[in-house]
């Protein structure tokens, strides 16, 4: 009768554990497929983008419905899986879209030779607003749009730099 | 008032259930049909006439998206460079550094950094590397493992690097 007692007693504590780590379990995945569907803060460094973005740590907001439908176009911030290094994100502006006639500098620090080249169907030109210190397409050519991730629509953090990024 | 309860709770659990399977989709494993034999014999082995609609399911693991490791022979899911919206299932035949015969200009080709070579099983009709040359691996979506359904054809895909020298 006893054992009986303590089992049911367990059986409780069970019952509330489980759906105690099922309310967690729902909060990550809501937090994931916010992540990753909606709008995350991301933190970005790096001197490609000034004076756009500062050299040290801007917080900035980016959103990811626009690349899932497709809405990215010319002059927009996003994020983009780098072709030479998966695991790294960086961050660029879209200069040329599938079809558009880019014109660039090759080699800015040296000389004035500039290329001019058609972006390949699916295919977008990133650079850094920085052309001096931008590791871009310039080097690694058009990147698929397939490695966009987000665009980069505001920035949060520092305060005084709050506001939309064009 | 009733019947609102009833829909709140019934709306609430479908959210919920959607939350959950689009999480364990993107983060740990999903299962995708295939379309097309530019992978037979691996997969749709017949062509697709005979069979019907038994299209083969299979199922991508994401685990391999966190470090980018892949290796020689592994099947996978990628984003097509040339439109976005669409999904292709090949097989990575060479990783960044290794050389590769380029099919049209008759040299050696190296895969450069931080890209693979994809090459469908089935030579003749495959949209692959051949003409769109080496992907990045920021493309891939995940790696096949196993095939799910039809019942006759469930198992494991093997790792199966393509013998030298290319049928051409």
């Amino acid at each position: 009768m006893r054992l009986l007692g303590y089992l049911g007693q367990w059986g409780n504590v069970a019952k509330e554990a489980v759906d105690r780590s099922m309310i967690v379990a729902k909060f990550l995945c809501l937090l994931h497929v916010t992540n990753n569907y909606l709008c995350s803060p991301t933190l970005v460094y790096g001197p490609s983008m000034l004076p756009t973005l500062n050299l040290t740590g801007d917080v900035v907001l980016a959103e990811y419905l626009s690349t899932r439908f497709g809405k990215v176009g010319l002059g927009d911030v996003v994020l983009v899986r780098s072709p030479e290094n998966p695991t790294r994100i960086v961050t660029k502006r879209i200069v040329g879209m599938e079809g558009d006639t880019v014109t660039f500098l090759v080699d800015p620090m040296n000389s004035d030779r500039s290329h001019i080249l058609v972006v390949p169907k699916g295919h977008v030109w990133i650079q850094g607003d920085n052309i001096y210190a931008s590791k871009d397409s310039r080097h690694f050519g058009p990147v698929p749009y397939g490695l966009i991730q987000g665009k980069v629509c505001c920035r949060v953090w520092p305060p005084d730099g709050l506001g939309l990024l064009a | 008032m009733g019947t609102q309860n009833f829909l709140w709770s019934f709306a609430k659990k479908y959210f919920t259930f959607g939350l959950i399977a689009l999480t364990v989709s993107d983060r740990y494993a999903s299962i995708v049909p295939i379309r097309g034999v530019s992978m037979s014999p691996t997969f749709n082995p017949r062509s697709s006439t005979l069979t019907g609609l038994t299209d083969d399911h299979v199922m991508v693991e994401k685990f391999c998206l966190e470090k980018y490791k892949f290796s020689q022979g592994d099947v996978v899911v990628f984003c097509s460079p040339c439109n976005h919206k669409e999904k292709h299932i090949k097989r990575i035949t060479a990783l960044p550094g290794d050389w590769i015969s380029s099919p049209y200009a008759h040299d050696a080709l190296k895969v450069p950094e931080g890209h693979c070579w994809v090459e469908g099983d089935n030579f003749a009709s495959s949209l692959d590397s051949r003409s769109f040359g080496p992907i990045p691996l920021g493309l891939v979506q995940g790696r096949v493992t196993y095939i799910v359904w039809p019942p006759q054809r469930v198992g494991k895909v093997e790792r199966r690097i393509p013998q030298d020298g290319l049928p051409f």
